[in-house]
């Protein structure tokens, strides 16, 4: 066990849990979500502030104020490093290796190439009560992010 | 061999040894250390017999079969129910109705009340509840007022997390229909006052109900000295199975409630247009009922009652006590609800510097010692007090001080790990 909990608790996730990046809510956003993980209470507000529009748009700041564990904490800050400044249809894969290396059981073998330091979670999905926990904030910006894409469409269909 | 605490329950070895669970070796070989008794309790032995004696043996479903096995499922059915009343010392057998849980019980109630009846709530009533309520006797009264046009109010908390009672004579009124209140608080432990409130509110003429699902486990209950009117508590934190609650009411009470779910069992006749209904409780009990449960029940309240509810409020006391004691001395730690061991159950919710609770509760389970981590089901006492989670650790009639020792260590043990300074 203490060898997987040193597998969950990486010292990647105890130091952006200790030093969260990209902490705090900004302007300007497009997009604003609330997401809670209703079985334990934690919560995180998420901005998202595209560049551009449409398939092309890039991700210009992703801003948050949370409120959780380290797993939940330590997520989110690692979710900014790595997808601010990606285009979306990148981000969004990178989204898709993050959700499914956590609802891997365990089993799934991270590509440090695409989630560098999300490769820490890893350990994680080994434990079926925490999985919520490392994917709140990921969901609350794919959320916040298909609202921007899906606004954008919309306006893009009216004028056409 | 135990340590020896003023309070502790004589035997105590020999309790642990009915509770075949708590030999459980958890993973790196830490012996499990079951601190979420408040969550759930463990089972004795004589429950898991009773309950697997009843499938091996007479299996039938109840109140139907005319047949042999029909009649000893049915007799056993009926023996839970006198021995849950004899336990809580409800004057007739009848005014036991056994629900899916304690949400269930007191679901029933909320929800009857809104329904055409003696007793049925209206716009302009007020329905009186508390702010260290668990989810389960908030939602249904926020269920029945918004249906009903009443009004929810509740009596708010003192910062050392009892209620604030300062306006009671403002808060319990004329319009005051229903006071629905815990008797101890799963969050804080707080034990409250339900003989003095429901005699407030027994004066305007206000239906109490009394959430006693922390209470029936932890101290000797008597229904009619309590006050109460209608009384919630759950098989499963009694030493009992999951998948049964209790609701007792008074005779009176009950009988002036409309059907709450329809179905069999609970009619006297049916024709296509229209039902009679049965007597209490059948009234109540649609459908098959939870027939093992009640069997199970049934044993698991004859073996508290052979160890004796004054016996077993003192252990938890002289083991809160000790709990108490030694978190003092962690530092960083806060204690949520009374300081005083004498006016709680054994439940104890605290906040770790630094720490999340999660982080706390995976760290503790990882030297096999399991609390809760989280709001409890009490999310506005939680922002009462300006915390979001905490961790909860809750003992019963089989925690030893031995364990409290391996708890506290296992605090430092976390706050090493997260390197707090």
């Amino acid at each position: 066990m203490s060898a997987n909990l040193d597998a969950m608790y990486q010292e990647i996730i105890l130091d952006h849990y200790k030093h969260p990046h990209n902490a705090g809510l900004r302007e300007p956003f497009e997009a604003e979500v609330h997401h809670v993980n209703p079985t334990c209470g934690d919560e995180v507000t998420l901005r998202v502030h595209l560049d551009g529009s449409g398939p092309d748009a890039t991700i210009a700041d992703v801003s948050y104020d949370a409120l959780g564990c380290s797993i939940s904490q330590a997520s989110v800050s690692v979710l900014t490093d790595l997808l601010i400044g990606k285009p979306v249809k990148d981000a969004m894969s990178v989204h898709e290796e993050f959700q499914s290396l956590m609802q891997g059981r365990g089993k799934i073998e991270p590509d440090e190439d695409v989630l560098e330091d999300g490769i820490a979670f890893a350990g994680v999905a080994k434990f079926p009560a925490r999985v919520k926990c490392a994917l709140l904030g990921w969901m609350a910006w794919k959320d916040a992010t298909s609202q921007v894409v899906g606004a954008g469409n919309a306006a893009a269909e009216e004028k056409a | 061999m135990t340590r020896q605490l003023p309070g502790l329950l004589e035997g105590l070895d020999l309790i642990r040894q009915d509770f075949p669970i708590l030999e459980r070796t958890m993973e790196d070989g830490y012996p499990l250390v079951y601190l979420d008794s408040a969550n759930t309790s463990q089972k004795p032995q004589v429950v898991i017999d009773t309950m697997v004696d009843h499938l091996e043996r007479h299996n039938a479903n109840v109140a139907r079969a005319v047949h042999q096995l029909g009649a000893e499922s049915s007799e056993a059915f009926e023996e839970g129910r006198t021995k849950v009343a004899a336990f809580i010392g409800a004057p007739e057998r009848e005014e036991v109705v056994f629900t899916k849980n304690a949400s269930e019980a007191l679901n029933l109630v909320a929800n009857t009340l809104a329904w055409k009846g003696p007793l049925q709530v209206g716009p302009g009533d007020e329905v009186l509840i508390t702010e260290m309520e668990h989810h389960s006797n908030i939602v249904p009264w926020q269920l029945l007022t918004e249906r009903t046009g009443a009004t929810l109010k509740w009596f708010g908390l003192t910062d050392d997390g009892r209620l604030d009672l300062s306006n009671i004579d403002e808060l319990i009124n004329e319009r005051t229909k229903v006071v629905s209140l815990t008797w101890v608080s799963n969050m804080l432990g707080t034990i409250n006052p339900v003989q003095e409130i429901a005699a407030k509110a027994h004066a305007v003429g206000a239906v109490v109900v009394v959430d006693a699902s922390q209470a029936v486990p932890q101290m000797p209950v008597d229904v009619v000295a309590s006050g109460a009117d209608f009384l919630a508590f759950t098989g499963h934190k009694v030493v009992g199975p999951t998948g049964i609650g209790v609701l007792w009411g008074r005779r009176d009470m009950l009988e002036q409630l409309p059907p709450f779910l329809g179905g069999g069992e609970m009619i006297r006749t049916v024709t296509m247009e229209k039902s009679t209904y049965a007597d209490i409780p059948s009234r109540f009990e649609a459908g098959t009922p939870p027939i093992v449960e009640a069997v199970g029940l049934g044993a698991a309240v004859e073996y508290l009652g052979h160890v004796g509810m004054e016996n077993i409020r003192a252990h938890e006391e002289a083991i809160t006590r000790y709990m108490l004691d030694g978190l003092k001395n962690v530092g960083g730690v806060k204690v949520l609800g009374p300081a005083d061991a004498g006016d709680r159950g054994g439940a104890v919710s605290f906040e770790l510097d630094q720490v999340h609770p999660h982080d706390v509760a995976q760290l503790l389970d990882s030297r096999g010692i399991a609390v809760r981590a989280g709001h409890h089901c009490c999310k506005p006492a939680h922002k009462r007090f300006g915390v979001q989670a905490s961790a909860r650790a809750s003992s019963y009639l089989y925690t030893t001080p031995e364990e409290i020792d391996a708890f506290i260590e296992g605090l430092e043990y976390t706050k090493k790990y997260f390197r707090v300074d």
